[in-house]
């Protein structure tokens, strides 16, 4: 018998929401188990309303399913009521495919996208009846493995995890799958640590158990290759162009409730705005840009074949996609797909976002959501947000007058450099946003939503110790005293408990992993749920393991120090993200690289890939911290930001001037490159589709 | 834009019963798009599909006796072939729901909530074999009252549910319990299998019978019920007679709805479409 859903079947009457165990959803695959194939759980570490609408789950699920020698299923962590029954019975984790049990899988792999979820991750190994640690398992155990932007780090996991894959998963499951194939074909030579070794050597697989950790007293040293044939360095994979990969082609259709139950289209990965606290805008890039066409194909397809009427053009910045209005009036005026309406998760704060969130809106106008990060400009700068407060008036009065009445703004405390006054001008802009909408309504509502900034390796402000508890509620204690009285303006918070367990999570080592077995072993399930989170569970265990909280979570770092994912590489030079963050400290911002010259980051001049750009000019709206309207089609002018008076005493750059150093010194750089060709370095990867690299813009 | 209202008739069998009343809402809406059905759509700030369904059917339980009311725009009924739209419907429903039957429906037709007034019912039940439960049945069904603690919106009420129950029969043994079929009435307050269930309670061998039924309806039988639920819960019951029942009422192992009935003015039952029938779409009553 290899279904559970006859076992499974008595229990589902006694348990919430049953329909999210019994699959069946449209665009669910047929997966063919046999000899020779290699089976894949792919799952998801929280509830299926959670991890049912991840698209990168889906994309693996499909490209894995289309493969001759691969076949995939889904699970997701069984909520509490149904885990004990489950236990109880003795029934271990299940796909909800074909209700096939984990331990009859080949890999179970875990979408990893947030560090809270790390001890249900250890829940869902446990449930399948598989050991926890991985020095704990037998060869007929299925492999341990995961991918998503939590991998970056993977220390925390490295006891509990065979492998973990680095950067887009599109090739990588491939070639996982024909090493496993292989191995199971041969007779399974060396067993376990056989296949291990030889997915070591897969570009963008880590096997942490090829890894030692080398420590100086308390501190890391280094995280080293116990064998020569094992990569010193893990680089990420990139897929170079979104074109060859339009999944997911059959986005699963729940059958019940889920978030953002809705068409996604994935319209361009990367990006290069360059938020400093922002990790997905650092780990993916370049840009790649999925042509128009494709574009309109996947939506008009996707709408028909699921039966949507809402369609998300998502990307961490879909206002920047290039013809970003035509894409959106093509899909509002298709009459083949009916009433649609069409969501941009990501506006950029600007009028003329507001414009075209206005021409997509027309059939159903909810609220718009701003996410200025930052109540200052100087705080701005400091987190390369470049968005004037003019910006963000501008957008909000567009909107106001276009007939929105709620607005939700979004804002980080506890960011670097970040003084009180900082804090308290969030409650000032918010107070002005209303004050623009008393013009245009009687009742302008704005929700002020602040979250308590978490520091992530390879970003810029991966060095700086994050705020403690205490002082992010005492910084949320000032908004909320200060905004007791503002007609019109609410503030959600959640408690900033959780940020501590997050940040240990985000930027540990691979000690911080007995603190989440103790975590779970007491009970610590579905720390993304704040009626599930227990400060004092994860303060104990950090105290019973010996681990030094301030040390991990609050300490600034220092350059020279070792850090736990210094032998993982995202592509980005360690010196361009020390540059980064002493440029953040300078309060110096960083224009967009796309359509300015490179700054090396090291993302496409490593991987020997560009930006894909339809577009070569950046597109229209706001000052995008010009201070000049772009909307009606200026220039940028060619110095970008003033320096900061302090700089010059630290920025290690080459100064040349009193302005602009930075921008005009990579200016500099690039067009001595592209007068001097050398291999491998070019002034300019961006590839404007259909034109020559480096035609006029 | 005033649309043909179309009546559809489906199935709910296998593992897609456990999805909600309101999931099942979701489903059509998303089915009818795939099918290309081109459903009108309300006014206003926020146009929603005119849609109208009928009684819930509690999540886990199956059915033969689904309905919806849509209204879809006249011109493309006009041209539509009925046993093609029940197909391409059922095609895009998921697996385990079927679509019987569709049919117009004049627009003045009271809506499903309104009109339908009983259901039958197949009820498979644990805790009692086939002569248990006719015991019990018919203990149930000879006196005046038949009272059940129910819970809405959070407050505990007991209800006397037994002008609502309209027949109860003992189909017989099965192999984890027993098979009963029951009409149970919709209105003023549908009468769920498990409430049913949850009456009938099986003697214990070798005792005596139950004692007479006060026969008291109304406030007076729910303060009654409520008293003596009191004293249950604060000790052994002063009416010694109660233990002679068992302490476990039946309990649901399925339900499937099997009909939904309306009943006319004249004090006939009807369904509100009959699977046997398959009118034709676009020949039927003028909208």
């Amino acid at each position: 018998m290899s279904s559970l859903w006859h076992s499974l079947e008595p229990l589902l009457p006694q348990v919430s929401k049953p329909a999210r165990y019994i699959g069946g959803e449209a665009g669910m695959q047929t997966p063919r188990h046999g000899p020779g194939v290699v089976s894949w759980l792919l799952t998801y570490p929280d509830t299926y309303e959670i991890g049912l609408p991840n698209q990168g789950l889906q994309i693996l699920y499909e490209i894995l399913n289309e493969r001759p020698d691969a076949a995939a299923e889904r699970a997701y962590a069984p909520w509490g009521d149904l885990e004990a029954l489950m236990r109880a019975e003795g029934l271990p984790l299940f796909s909800l495919d074909t209700h096939r049990p984990a331990p009859l899988f080949d890999v179970i792999a875990f979408n990893l996208s947030a560090e809270l979820t790390y001890t249900n991750l250890l829940n869902c190994i446990d449930l399948a009846g598989v050991a926890v640690r991985a020095a704990s398992r037998s060869d007929s155990d299925p492999l341990v493995g995961a991918g998503g932007h939590c991998t970056y780090n993977p220390e925390p996991l490295a006891d509990f995890l065979d492998f973990a894959v680095l950067g887009d998963g599109e090739e990588a499951v491939g070639d996982i799958t024909a090493v496993l194939a292989d191995w199971k074909a041969s007779g399974r030579p060396g067993g376990r640590s056989g296949v291990l070794r030889a997915l070591a050597r897969v570009p963008g697989v880590y096997v942490p158990s090829m890894y030692e950790p080398v420590y100086d007293g308390a501190r890391l040293a280094a995280v080293e290759p116990r064998h020569p044939d094992v990569p010193a360095v893990v680089e990420k994979r990139t897929v170079a162009d979104l074109a060859d990969w339009p999944y997911p082609k059959q986005q699963l259709v729940p059958l019940t409730e889920v978030v953002h139950d809705r068409l996604n289209v994935e319209v361009f990965r990367g990006c290069t705005r360059g938020c400093r606290f922002c990790q997905a805008g650092m780990i993916t890039r370049p840009v790649r840009e999925r042509p128009a066409e494709q574009v309109r194909t996947m939506v008009g397809e996707g709408l028909r074949r699921t039966g949507y009427d809402e369609v998300a053009l998502t990307s961490l910045s879909t206002a920047d996609f290039s013809g970003i209005e035509r894409v959106v009036a093509d899909t509002v005026d298709d009459a083949g797909c009916g009433q649609v309406s069409v969501s941009l998760p990501s506006l950029r704060v600007d009028a003329f976002t507001v414009g075209i969130a206005a021409q997509i809106q027309r059939a159903r106008r909810t609220g718009l959501t701003f996410a200025p990060e930052a109540g200052t400009w100087r705080m701005r700068q400091v987190i390369n947000k470049l968005i004037t407060n003019d910006d963000l008036y501008s957008a909000v009065e567009s909107a106001y007058s276009q007939g929105w009445r709620r607005m939700k703004l979004y804002f980080l405390t506890g960011l670097p450099t970040e003084t009180d006054p900082d804090t308290l001008a969030i409650a000032e802009l918010a107070r002005n946003c209303v004050a623009l909408g008393r013009a245009h309504t009687r009742s302008p509502s704005v929700t002020v939503s602040v979250g308590g900034f978490v520091p992530k390796p390879f970003t810029p402000f991966q060095w700086f110790g994050q705020n403690t508890v205490a002082e992010l509620r005492r910084k949320i204690g000032l908004l909320r005293d200060d905004l007791r009285r503002t007609r019109g303006v609410q503030l959600k918070w959640h408690d900033p408990a959780a940020s501590l367990a997050e940040g240990l999570a985000s930027r540990g080592d691979r000690r911080v992993g007995a603190v989440i077995e103790h975590v779970w072993r007491h009970g610590g399930t579905f720390q993304e749920w704040s009626e599930h989170f227990d400060l004092k569970r994860w303060r104990s265990a950090a105290e019973a393991c010996g681990a030094d909280i301030d040390a991990y979570v609050h300490r600034h770092r220092t350059f020279d120090e070792a850090l736990p994912w210094d032998h993982l590489s995202a592509g980005l030079h360690k010196d361009f993200l020390w540059q980064d963050w002493r440029d953040a400290l300078n309060e110096v911002g960083l224009e967009d690289c796309r359509w300015t010259p490179c700054y090396d980051c090291g993302a496409c001049t490593g991987y020997g890939i560009e930006h894909v750009v339809a577009s070569a000019v950046p597109p229209a709206g706001g000052s995008q911290g010009t201070g000049v309207d772009l909307s009606r089609g200026a220039e940028i002018p060619v110095r970008l930001l003033d320096r900061h008076p302090e700089a010059g005493r630290i920025d290690r750059r080459p100064a040349t001037g009193a302005t602009g150093a930075v921008a005009r010194a990579a200016r500099e750089r690039s067009e001595e490159e592209r007068e001097t060709p050398r291999a491998g370095a070019s002034g300019s990867h961006t590839t404007a589709r259909g034109r020559p690299v480096g035609a006029a813009r | 834009m005033t649309g043909s209202r179309i009546r559809f008739r489906f199935s709910k069998h296998g593992k897609v019963r456990f999805t909600s009343h309101r999931d099942v809402a979701r489903i059509w809406e998303r089915s009818l798009r795939r099918a290309a059905v081109p459903v009108v759509y309300s006014a206003g700030f926020s146009p929603r599909p005119r849609i109208a369904f009928g009684l819930a059917l509690p999540t886990g339980y199956s059915s033969d006796a689904e309905y919806l009311d849509a209204e879809i725009d006249p011109a493309w009924v006009a041209g539509i072939d009925n046993e093609r739209l029940v197909g391409a419907l059922t095609a895009s429903l998921p697996t385990g729901m079927t679509t019987l039957a569709a049919a117009g429906i004049a627009s003045g037709e009271p809506s499903l909530q309104h009109a339908v007034t009983s259901c039958t019912w197949r009820i498979d039940a644990a805790g009692a074999d086939a002569t248990e439960a006719a015991e019990a049945v018919s203990r149930a069904m000879d006196g005046s009252e038949l009272l059940v603690q129910r819970e809405r919106k959070g407050r505990i009420t007991i209800d006397d549910i037994r002008p609502a129950v309209h027949a109860v029969e003992v189909q017989g043994n099965i192999t984890d319990g027993v098979r009963l079929t029951a009409e149970l009435a919709t209105q003023p307050r549908a009468v769920r299998p498990n409430e049913l269930l949850a009456s009938l309670r099986p003697p214990l061998r070798g005792r005596a019978d139950r004692r007479a039924n006060p026969a008291r309806t109304g406030e007076a039988g729910a303060r009654a019920a409520r008293e003596r639920s009191e004293q249950e819960r604060e000790g052994p019951p002063r009416d010694a007679e109660a233990v002679h029942l068992s302490a476990q009422p039946l309990s649901l192992l399925r339900a499937c709805r099997l009909h939904q009935w309306i009943t006319t003015d004249a004090g006939e039952r009807r369904e509100p479409l009959a699977v046997s029938v398959l009118p034709v779409v676009g020949a039927g009553v003028a909208p």
